[in-house]
């Protein structure tokens, strides 16, 4: 013991508890940055989802009082055309999120899940869905060309819809 | 010396012949269980028996009392696991396949009923963990001191129903891939996590939203902002091994501590 005192090597129960203090820290933060990797890993870098913003061609390509369903298996959109103006409609029911589908004979949107039916414009007139469809940002590109921006989106309930973008007059 | 013949054909000597080779020896370490003490050490020297007691109350025999609900769960999780592990010899987790070697199980593999018996075994073991967790209330079982297994209990509800859930969208038809949709909606409300969730609009910097459709709960657990090709495959890992595993280790622990907690409960 003396000579452990002498050459300086003594352990101390002072030294021991900052010494199981700092190793036990070493080791939880090591496993939390691992959890977090393991989190990490679970993002992927490059999503294979289409795209969020795409170009929908001309104006002139959607006729007045149809609502197109080309991109509606790709994007989740409808276009829709009326008199004065073009939106885009998501195709994302607002009661549990299944994907409606137009009846052009009746001329509303069915939802096949829980029976909600909306109109063309996306107003809720049956069944449970509490709410209109969302309509999408849509702007034209430099080229002439439409844009539809998924990622900004307008709800009629919240009085979005007759914001600039939420609709392009033609 | 080779022994007489009427000596072999004498069913309990040829049985105590075969009992005293050395490999009958190495396998079972101990003499018939005619015995308190044979008895005992049938139960405690082999891996599969030593989770039940040596003895046990006679009430915790009587169906009346348990209903064997929770053994009858553990039948079916096994039956689950076994023609759960045949059906991955044929089916693939891709969109290409998912559906049609669904179909072929069904019309070309011989014995293809394995796939309806898992799909059964699935859903009457729902319905046995809801009846073995009625029973477990009504008994009182979730009293002092078996609250702890109880709180175990509700975990193994949660993933025999994430089993369930996880099992749903693999046949990849119409019915599945909505009703995942439906489903994986609601991590979309995860507080904080899910981008509709309380909180979450709450985490951005300036206008920059930390958390949204692209990296969200539900995009963690589809693998996507929809369900895919990615959602198809994530839920075929948690169903096959993921859930599994945690299922057996908790039944493990489950069993342990119904012993550990006394046995079986007693009537009141
Ligand atoms: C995978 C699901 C489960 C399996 C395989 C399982 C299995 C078992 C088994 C074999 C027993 C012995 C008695 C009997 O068979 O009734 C038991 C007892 C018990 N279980 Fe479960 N169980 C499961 C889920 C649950 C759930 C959801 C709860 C409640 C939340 C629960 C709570 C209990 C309690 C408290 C006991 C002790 C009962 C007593 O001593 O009378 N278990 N379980
Ligand atoms: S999801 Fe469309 S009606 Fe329920």
């Amino acid at each position: 013991m003396a000579d452990a005192k002498a050459a300086g090597t003594e352990t101390t129960r002072r030294g021991a508890l900052a010494w199981l203090l700092g190793a036990w820290g070493l080791f939880g933060g090591a496993c939390a940055v691992g959890a977090g990797a393991m989190g990490r890993f679970l993002f992927p870098n490059v999503s294979f989802d289409p795209p969020q913003t795409f170009k929908a061609g001309y104006t002139s390509d959607f006729e007045v009082g149809k609502v197109d369903e080309r991109f509606k298996a790709k994007y989740g959109v409808w276009i829709v055309r009326n008199d004065e103006e073009i939106y885009v409609l998501s195709t994302t029911c607002t009661h549990l999120g299944c994907q409606p589908n137009y009846l052009e004979a009746e001329a509303k949107i069915k939802c096949p899940c829980h029976g909600s039916g909306f109109k063309p414009t996306g107003i809720n007139f049956e069944g449970p869905a509490p709410r209109p469809l969302e309509r999408f940002r849509i702007v034209l590109a430099e080229d002439g060309q439409i844009l539809v921006d998924k990622t900004k989106k307008f709800q009629y309930e919240l009085g979005q819809w007759d914001q600039p973008e939420a609709f392009l007059k033609v | 010396m080779p022994k007489p013949l009427k000596e072999l054909l004498d069913p309990r000597q040829a049985a105590e012949s075969v009992a005293s080779t050395q490999v009958w020896k190495s396998i079972f370490r101990h003499g018939y269980p005619d015995s308190p003490r044979n008895r005992a050490l049938t139960m405690i020297s082999n891996v599969f028996l030593h989770l039940h007691p040596i003895r046990m109350k006679k009430h915790g025999l009587r169906l009346r009392y348990t209903w064997c609900m929770g053994g009858l769960t553990f039948f079916l999780f096994l039956i689950e696991t076994i023609t759960g592990l045949l059906l991955m010899f044929y089916y693939r987790p891709t969109p290409e396949y998912a559906h049609y070697d669904m179909q072929y199980l069904r019309e070309d593999v011989p014995v293809g009923i394995t796939r309806e018996i898992h799909r059964w075994a699935a859903h009457a073991m729902v319905i046995t963990v809801w009846l073995h967790m009625f029973r477990v209330f009504l008994t009182g079982s979730y009293k002092p001191p078996r609250e702890f297994n109880w709180g175990i209990g509700v975990f193994l509800l949660v993933f025999t129903l994430l089993l369930s859930f996880t099992g749903y969208l693999l046949p990849w038809d119409q019915l599945a891939i909505w009703a995942i949709t439906v489903g994986s909606n609601m991590a979309r409300a995860t507080p904080f996590l899910g981008h509709e969730g309380p909180g979450a609009s709450l985490l951005k910097i300036g206008d920059l939203n930390l958390v949204h459709a692209g990296d969200d709960a539900k995009f963690g657990l589809l693998g996507g902002r929809f369900v895919g090709a990615p959602a198809l495959l994530r839920f075929y890992v948690l169903h096959c091994v993921g859930f599994p595993l945690l299922l057996a280790t908790l039944i493990a622990v489950h069993f342990w501590r119904v012993r550990r907690d006394g046995g079986i409960s007693g009537p009141a």
